[in-house]
């Protein structure tokens, strides 16, 4: 009896301690459920600019680091092989960047959306950044995207060098390379990564985009020494570097991935402000239409008195005796100087964008069409009334006319040459993609839907800019929620290529903007 | 007896989470659980006086006490192979007890007291995880006590019941949704918590006796609706923003959450001196839980609305009863316990879907009076593919789905004594 009983204690004791934990038929948990496919996930390195690097909201800040897009992708591959996926991180989630303890200038805080101003609008954060540049992390990084890099920096030795800072070094890439003098591009090779993603070349046309098109298109000039940073690159340039770099990255990969570069007429730091935002009543388009017909008249009459033949003046001058309707109109902008343009402004075209960052409240005093003052509209008067203005007076009416800087602009002219520049580099990388049989992603077409909206389990995810939830406030990169659009693409590219099975994320468990009033205003 | 203290001990500090359909647990006594928690029709120790308190006028002692409890080492997973999501339910401690006692006043009246834990629920996932906007981690738990009478009408027939004093708390935790987070990133959270939550209930039952080997039972309990009024409201890590529609701090909620009734009917054969069959039927009404609704007092605050639309629900329980030496007795037992939880609003807050309960136990009488009691309940959930549709986002359905898969593992210790 009592041996029974001692059975049962041994037993009662044993099961105690024995683990009852459940366990699935197929448990992602052990990779037991998604094929891995020919790639080899052990060893993952992004190379990259600011869209890898998980920049977003005009920063670089930890939360946005934790959800960028190849750390996205590497907790994927973690189900199937993909080992630690290490990044350079921040020190905290105000952003910016300090420079032996002072503020490095152009690093601000990252944007929120606050409401402090009264109406919600993207502000930055406040708050003290602790990130100090001098401060060098010991690698090696798989995440080795650099915020800033145009394609031919990731092999230019001195781009992580401090005592650069000033010249050619990038600060984000002075924070974590291994050495002064080494490049992007070695200290990804140097960890022999086993699959690689490559997205670069964005910068080589967006700098140019986003400054207004104030830099040069550098087409024809293969030597990037001369370049100033708004400047396009030439994709000769371009495809000399990018091609070196597929090179050199899989010849230890089993695998890559490489990313096309996205037409900037689809992101919203150029699709925001309408160009024909420009909304009149019947009176106010009467008025200015009135202005431009003794805008052209005074014109012509100085071209006469300059000794053009009136034939040929007036014919110059009707190009500025432009018409108004009630509704929308399109601004008027600043373009060069030319014989048949004499006065260097015309009215915006249907394709021109404007920036994001343009003064809003100047449009609203008529920054993009005229200043009418009273002094101006007395002058108007004078010449409805059939009077001859002073020559003072005339140039009132001239200097009235405000056209939108070219800073502010991309007009025809600058948006053929980014699309030129673009197409072509996106011709080089699909074409290392086959080349070297690696899987594309197709981002210029992921984003064009975008445009018109993705659905997903909570919505629809658009491009618009803070409603749509794509984009983050600088409007040109993606939040947790687009990375996460792009990933999924990226990892239907990845299965087609290498026949694994892996899962994508779900887009409704990545946030989009971050709201929040901790702003100076 | 040393042995026994021993385990007594051991498993004394490591109650876990408790497992029945919906949040009833269904551990009320060592020598019940043994048979497959069946005893609407047994009479065999204090016991009976939660499952049938017409029973406890055939007790042969003049006092009788059972006490005891349960250690529940219990694990549920889930995963989602659409999106590679998985999480575990972290190991807690949770305290399932009883104690009864009966005293024969005379012949043909014997009254009795009943405290035990039959609602709790204890699940904690891991923060975070991929089902944080439903739930991060509840903690649920009701204690019953009921003074009971027991009387004789005749040789074959007696009844019982009487008042229940349920006293309950709670403490949930949820993030806001499935994004929002304070500037560092950090998820917005609200944690709800009342305590001292108390509600009057009761209960009746019935026993028919028509032969020696024979019985009858029948037990109904009554539901008992816990108000939590003016609970805590806690919400953290909002961001500061006029944006959203709720700050950091506390507020106050009113909730009310239903602890349903339940019937048993069963019987119990006494094939010989030595072996005796039960069977019980619960049938547990928890149709009355359609939907948690929290409303908080800050009028700024939208109520928290979710839909659970439970459904009424049966367990068939059988028990043996072996009696294989003059101080041993040997149990075993199973049920099958039908989930009132709709397979399209499966929260994750109470994991569970129908399960098979196998069981197992002894008592060694120590003497003459004391005697201790054991169980163990092995209970198996199968793998089951579910999906949460009460949850919506900017008007419209986001649904929660995965596979979850659990099983429970728990041993019981308890004493009896009579004199």
């Amino acid at each position: 009896m009592m041996k029974l009983f001692k059975l049962y204690i041994l037993l009662f004791t044993a099961a105690i301690f024995i683990s009852c934990e459940a366990e699935f038929e197929n448990a992602i948990e052990d990779n037991e459920v998604y094929k891995v496919g020919d790639a080899d996930f052990s060893n993952y390195v992004s190379v990259g600019n600011s869209l890898t690097a998980g920049f977003a909201d005009n920063a670089l800040y930890r939360e946005a680091q934790m959800n960028s897009l190849p750390n996205i992708l590497a907790q994927q591959f973690a189900l199937v092989g993909g080992g630690e996926f290490t990044q350079p991180m921040v020190e905290d989630n105000i952003g910016g960047l300090l420079l032996n303890g002072n503020p490095l200038p152009g690093f601000d805080t990252r944007l929120v959306l606050s409401t402090q101003s009264g109406t919600p609008a993207p502000e930055n954060i406040s708050g003290t950044p602790q990130t100090d540049i001098t401060n060098v992390l010991s690698g090696p990084f798989n995440n080795m995207g650099v915020p800033g890099a145009k394609s031919f920096h990731l092999g230019l030795s001195g781009y992580g060098d401090i005592s650069n800072v000033e010249t050619i070094a990038n600060p984000y890439f002075v924070r974590f390379a291994s050495s002064p003098s080494a490049t992007v591009i070695d200290d990804a090779v140097a960890q022999n990564p086993s699959f690689f993603s490559l997205w670069i070349g964005n910068n080589d046309v967006l700098a140019y985009a986003t400054s207004g098109g104030t830099g040069t298109d550098q087409t024809g000039n293969l030597d990037p020494t001369t370049y100033g940073f708004n400047d396009i690159t030439d994709p000769n340039v371009f495809g000399g570097v990018y091609n070196a770099y597929v090179d050199a990255l899989t010849s230890s990969a089993s695998g890559g991935v490489l990313y096309n570069i996205p037409d900037v007429t689809n992101i919203p730091f150029f699709t925001t402000v309408p160009n024909n935002a420009l909304e009149l009543d019947a009176q106010t388009a009467a008025d200015l239409t009135g202005f431009f017909q003794a805008f052209a008249g005074i014109f012509t009459q100085g071209l006469i008195m300059q000794g053009v033949p009136p034939a040929q003046a007036q014919a110059l001058a009707a190009q500025y005796a432009l018409t108004f309707n009630e509704g929308p109109n399109r601004f008027l902008i600043e373009v060069p100087v030319t014989e048949t343009n004499p006065l260097g402004f015309r009215q915006m075209q249907e394709n021109e964008l404007l920036l994001l960052t343009i003064d809003q409240s100047a449009l609203a005093q008529g920054y993009g069409s005229v200043v009418l003052t009273p002094e101006v509209l007395q002058v108007l008067g004078l010449l409805q009334q059939g009077g001859t203005p002073t020559p003072e007076q005339a140039q009132l009416v001239l200097d009235a006319v405000s056209p939108i800087s070219d800073a502010d602009a991309l007009q025809t002219s600058e948006l053929d040459a980014i699309s030129n520049a673009r197409m072509a580099y996106n011709s080089i990388i699909e074409g290392a993609a086959q080349a070297n049989e690696l899987a594309f992603v197709d981002v210029d077409e992921l984003l064009e839907q975008s445009q018109v909206g993705i659905p997903f389990d909570g919505g629809t995810l658009s491009s618009t800019f803070v409603t749509g939830g794509a984009f983050s406030l600088d409007g040109v990169h993606l939040t947790p929620r687009g990375y996460a659009l792009v990933a999924n693409e990226t990892i239907r590219a990845i299965n087609q290529t290498y026949g694994s099975t892996l899962p994508g994320v779900n887009l409704g468990d990545f946030r989009t903007i971050v709201t929040s009033d901790n702003t100076g205003m | 007896m040393k042995k026994s203290l021993f385990i007594f001990t051991l498993v004394g500090f490591a109650f876990i989470q408790a497992y029945a359909g919906g949040y009833r647990v269904s551990l009320q006594g060592n020598k019940a659980l043994a048979m497959g928690h069946t005893g609407v029709a047994v009479i065999n120790s204090a016991e009976t006086a939660f499952f049938n308190p017409a029973g406890l006028v055939y007790l042969e002692n003049k006092l009788n006490v059972a006490a005891g409890g349960f250690g529940i080492f219990s694990s549920t997973k889930y995963q989602n192979t659409n999106t590679g999501q998985f999480a575990e339910v972290e190991d807690n401690v949770s305290t399932p007890f009883y104690l009864y006692a009966s005293y024969k006043i005379n012949e043909w009246l014997a009254a009795g007291l009943s405290i035990n834990t039959p609602y709790g629920s204890r699940v904690e996932w891991q923060k975070d995880w991929a089902g944080s906007h439903l739930v991060n981690d509840i903690e649920l738990a009701a204690v019953f006590i009921q003074p009971l009478l027991s009387i004789k009408l005749s040789e074959h027939f007696s009844i019982g019941g009487g008042p229940i004093y349920a006293t309950g708390n709670v403490n949930f935790n949820r993030n806001i949704n499935r994004t929002l987070t304070d500037e560092n990133g950090i998820r917005s959270n609200v944690t709800i918590d009342d305590s001292g939550v108390t509600e009057w209930g009761w209960s009746a039952s019935f026993m028919f006796t028509p032969s020696d080997k024979l019985r009858i039972g029948f037990n109904y309990r009554s539901e008992i609706k816990l108000n939590a009024e003016g609970g805590d409201a806690t919400f953290s890590n909002i961001p500061n923003s006029t944006l959203v529609p709720v700050q950091n701090g506390q507020t106050t909620f009113n909730a009310s959450l239903p602890l349903p009734a339940e019937l048993t009917v069963g019987l119990s054969y006494q094939f010989n001196d030595d072996l005796l069959f039960a069977f019980d039927y619960n049938r547990t009404f928890w149709e009355v839980y359609n939907s948690l609704d929290i409303v908080f007092n800050d009028p700024n605050i939208p109520p928290s609305i979710n839909p659970r639309n439970y459904e009424n629900a049966n367990t068939y329980r059988f028990g043996l009863q072996y009696q294989a030496m003059d101080q041993l007795t040997l149990r075993g037992g199973y049920y099958y316990d039908q989930t009132p939880v709709q397979s399209n609003f499966f929260a994750p807050e109470t994991p569970r879907n129908d399960s098979q309960g196998y069981t197992a136990g002894l008592t060694y009488d120590v003497s003459e009076k004391l005697s201790i009691d054991a169980s163990f309940l092995y209970l198996r959930f199968k793998e089951v593919n579910a999906s949460y549709d009460g949850y919506t986002e900017n008007g419209s359905t986001v649904p929660f789905s995965g596979t979850y898969k659990s099983n429970s593992f728990i041993p019981g210790i308890g004493i009896s004594y009579k004199l």
